[in-house]
């Protein structure tokens, strides 16, 4: 309970306020971010291991290099040794494999922060660039159309469906919702399977997987339309695997409002059912919602890597996997810069909309102590 | 022990708590029934199939019981030796050669053609090596010149590979020529059901020689679990995947619960900077992308289960139910009883971990329990992403191989669904008790 506040004491407008703890927080989690990434930076070198895989890379495209010159064919193999030698140091100083590792984490660190993701070692964006931005910037696009339109379903039909189900508690369709709740368990990739199984394999309505049909549409309309009949089972996987837990435990929350005194009154004025859930369940758990928004879609961003596996879907998830693959470490620590962006942008977006819901925030109440 | 048996009787209401604990059970069983009969080093040995260990198993099957279903009927994989009823063994003895004749009798009822026919050769000899000529004899009649030759101490005469045979049945795979029915259409042959013969007449020129062949007809079901494209038998995978399974996800559940619980206690304990410092750090874990970080540890380290449990545990350290415990505690550290221990004196680590983090208990176990799961899908996740335990055969390890051989394409939707059915069911089962036990141990969900 917020204590009250002092009627004399100057209280800067909601704008001013609302605008001081988005600050506040965009600063706590741009430190938060720099250290996730200086940690993912120091967890993908591995102690150095990764600076070995990348010496002996060198090693081995100096030497094929110095084999096929023929203007060093004349040389003793004591000089070539030497000769050798000395681009190996060359390409690693170019490469900064010889200042310790402390040391370049930082540079790698400004580097990441940067977006300056350097250039991949294998992997090629299909326009043919081998930097590592541009490969990751390719792949972007899809993976938020794919989870943007699931989170959003699957967030709409959750509260609705519970706030249903919260008027008729006790009923079949309660029962069975709550019945249904533990599949929640399995992740989307899981009944993405099934989801294949019945709707690509047995009946052939609906393709295996993949972004678009091949070969592409060129017209806009079947392009898009290409597009969506590919949608359908990945964000149908990722409904279904979240649909049953999140109907449950916000029809769970709901009632626990619902019996709140403060309801009872309202139902004895007389308010409209939909009046009380409006003004009396929804808009004070509002900023619950939107924490558990937060939260689910945090949970989604990195469970979407096999998903998009399963259906082939060109992603970050099947990049990251891909990369992971062939070792091709840039484009590895990259995605995994840009997953963390993308996760802190998610809480930061969603602080905001809760400054901006949270009347706590507004009036100066106790706003930062949420849980 | 009433604290424990409260909830247990409690339990017992829920019927979908009772088929939950019946899952588990039934789970806890079959591992400990794998961990006797197959031990881990011949598990191992198996799976990963050497030389001559799947030879007399057929590719891709489906599991023997699709046969129950109305109007399936295919054919089982057959192994004839010597010792089998239907095998008679002669030795005809004559001036300089004997003759070894081994027929094998085959009763074929399937609807369907068998993928393959293999005869193993072994012989025993001194100088001169025996000569071993194969025909088939079908049920109308006719009989088919199979293939001739000598024998080595062991010899494989795989059916498909005899060109000559396959020129002589028209250019149709032996597996389909030798049992198709002449009056039914070249396009589309049907098996002609009866009984079958195929004899083996071994020359031996040396009084001590003797030739032993064993026939194996490559149905196109096996087993209780069907075969995977390396001809392994699933059962294996499905068998040693429960424990593994069950040790993943309990482990890995106790593991982040527990550390995550002392620290939420210490921090709300102590408060202050610990506390902040805490708090901090769980931001920071929030936003640490675990999967990717997962892969890269699989990537470049080791993709042993014990080293991503490691990681798992730790990465789920500080995750955000530090918040939620957190605030559980604040409330409890207020209660007069932790207050009384105070001024009786009681240490820091002593009101810690015998007053505050037992209160917590009850909400912590249905918690947990759902928890479980969830480590276990991760573990299929990690195979799924070609990053499980390189020699350990585990339900996520078939899911991998199923996905990576296109087998819902190619129609093998016994490879996922077996797996998939063990993983849902081990999901379900800890679910069900986990849900059950929240409404127990949560009065406040119970009036619900």
């Amino acid at each position: 309970m917020r204590a009250p506040e002092g009627a004399t004491e100057k209280v800067p407008s909601a704008f001013v306020r609302v605008v001081q703890y988005s600050l506040v927080r965009l600063i706590a989690l741009f430190v938060t971010v720099v250290i996730g990434v200086y940690l993912t930076i120091v967890i993908a070198n591995m102690g150095g291991y990764v600076d070995e895989i990348r010496r002996g890379f060198i090693r081995e495209q100096v030497a094929i290099a110095v084999g096929l010159d023929q203007s060093l064919q004349e040389m003793t193999p004591a000089e070539r040794q030497q000769h050798i030698d000395q681009l190996i140091t060359l390409q690693e100083k170019r490469m900064g494999l010889d200042q310790p590792f402390a040391i370049r984490s930082f540079r790698y660190l400004s580097d990441a922060l940067t977006l300056n993701l350097g250039r991949a070692e294998n992997m090629a964006s299909d326009s043919g660039s081998r930097q590592v931005r541009l490969i990751i910037l390719e792949r972007l696009p899809p993976t938020l159309l794919l989870f943007a339109s699931a989170q959003l379903l699957l967030f709409f039909t959750a509260i609705f469906a519970a706030l249903a189900l919260s008027r008729h508690y006790g009923s079949w369709m309660d029962r069975i919702i709550i019945g249904l709740a533990p599949t929640s368990a399995a992740p989307s990739w899981f009944y993405g399977l099934f989801l294949i199984l019945i709707f690509a394999a047995l009946f052939g309505i609906l393709p295996f997987g993949g972004l678009v049909s091949a070969p592409p549409p060129e017209n806009i309309i079947d392009y898009s339309l290409s597009v969506l009949k590919h949608l359908i089972l990945p964000v149908g996987a990722i409904v279904i695997s979240a649909i049953f837990l999140s109907i449950y435990s916000w029809r769970t929350f709901f009632l626990i409002y619902s019996s709140e005194d403060y309801v009872e009154m309202a139902r004895a004025k007389g308010l409209s059912s939909r009046a009380i859930e409006r003004r009396y369940i929804l808009r004070p758990t509002l900023p619950t919602i939107v924490t558990g928004f937060a939260l689910s879609v945090i949970t989604l961003w990195t469970g979407s890597i096999v998903l998009e596996l399963v259906f082939n879907w060109p992603g970050l998830g099947r990049l990251f996997y891909q990369a992971a693959n062939i070792f091709d470490t840039p484009v590895i620590v990259g995605s995994t810069v840009i997953y963390a962006y993308l996760l802190g942008m998610t809480v930061f977006i969603l602080d905001i909309v809760y400054a901006l819901i949270d009347p706590r925030v507004k009036v100066g109440g106790s706003g930062g102590n949420r849980s | 022990m009433t604290a424990l048996s409260r909830p247990l009787s409690a339990l017992a209401r829920y019927p979908s708590a009772i088929a939950g604990l019946l899952i588990i059970l039934a789970l806890v069983l079959l591992s400990i029934y794998t961990l006797i009969t197959i031990p881990y080093a011949e598990a191992i040995r198996l799976w990963r199939g050497g030389e001559g260990v799947w030879l007399e198993t057929p590719r891709n099957a489906w599991p023997s019981w699709v046969n129950l279903f109305p109007g399936v009927n295919l054919p089982n994989t057959l192994i004839l030796d010597t010792d089998s009823n239907s095998v008679e063994k002669t030795r005809q003895v004559g001036s300089d050669e004997t003759n070894v004749i081994t027929t094998f009798t085959i009763d074929y009822t399937a609807d369907e053609f068998p993928q393959e026919i293999s005869v193993f050769l072994t012989s025993q000899y001194d100088q001169k090596l025996p000569f071993v000529s194969f025909s088939w004899l079908t049920p109308d009649g006719r009989e088919i010149r199979i293939t001739d030759g000598t024998v080595e101490r062991s010899k494989t005469v795989r059916f498909s590979q005899e060109s000559k045979l396959e020129r002589r049945l028209q250019g149709v795979k032996p597996a389909v020529g030798l049992f198709a029915d002449p009056q039914s259409a070249a396009a589309a042959p049907k098996p002609l059901k009866g009984t079958y013969q195929l004899v083996a007449k071994g020359l031996v020129f040396e009084d001590e020689a003797d030739v032993d062949a064993r026939l194996v007809v490559y149905g196109q079901v096996y087993g209780l679990a069907g075969t995977d494209h390396r001809r392994r038998d699933l059962t294996l995978a499905l068998m040693w995947g429960t424990p593994i399974a069950l040790a993943f996800g309990l482990l890995a559940a106790v593991g982040s619960v527990v550390s995550t619980l002392i620290i939420a206690a210490v921090g709300v304990w102590f408060g202050g900077l610990i506390d902040a410092t805490i708090q901090r750090i769980t931001e920071v874990s929030m936003i640490l992308p675990g999967l990717p970080i997962l892969i890269m540890i699989g990537t470049f380290y080791s993709r042993s289960i014990w080293t991503m449990l490691g990681v798992v545990i730790l990465l789920g350290i500080f995750s955000p139910g530090i918040k939620s415990y957190r605030a559980i505690f604040l409330q409890v550290k207020e209660s007069p009883y932790i207050e009384a221990a105070r001024a009786y004196g009681a240490g820091n680590f002593r009101i810690i971990f015998l007053y505050l983090i037992p209160r917590i208990i009850p909400i912590l176990v249905p918690q947990f329990v759902v928890l479980i799961p969830s480590f276990v899908f991760l573990e299929a996740t990690l195979a799924v992403l070609n990053l499980g335990d390189p020699v350990l055969p585990t339900w996520g390890k078939v899911l991998s191989d199923a996905r990576t051989n296109d087998a819902l394409y190619q129609g093998h939707y016994y490879w996922v669904l077996e797996p998939a059915a063990l993983l849902l069911l081990s999901g379900l089962g800890f679910a069900m008790v986990g849900f059950a036990l929240d409404r127990i141990f949560n009065p406040r969900l119970r009036e619900l």
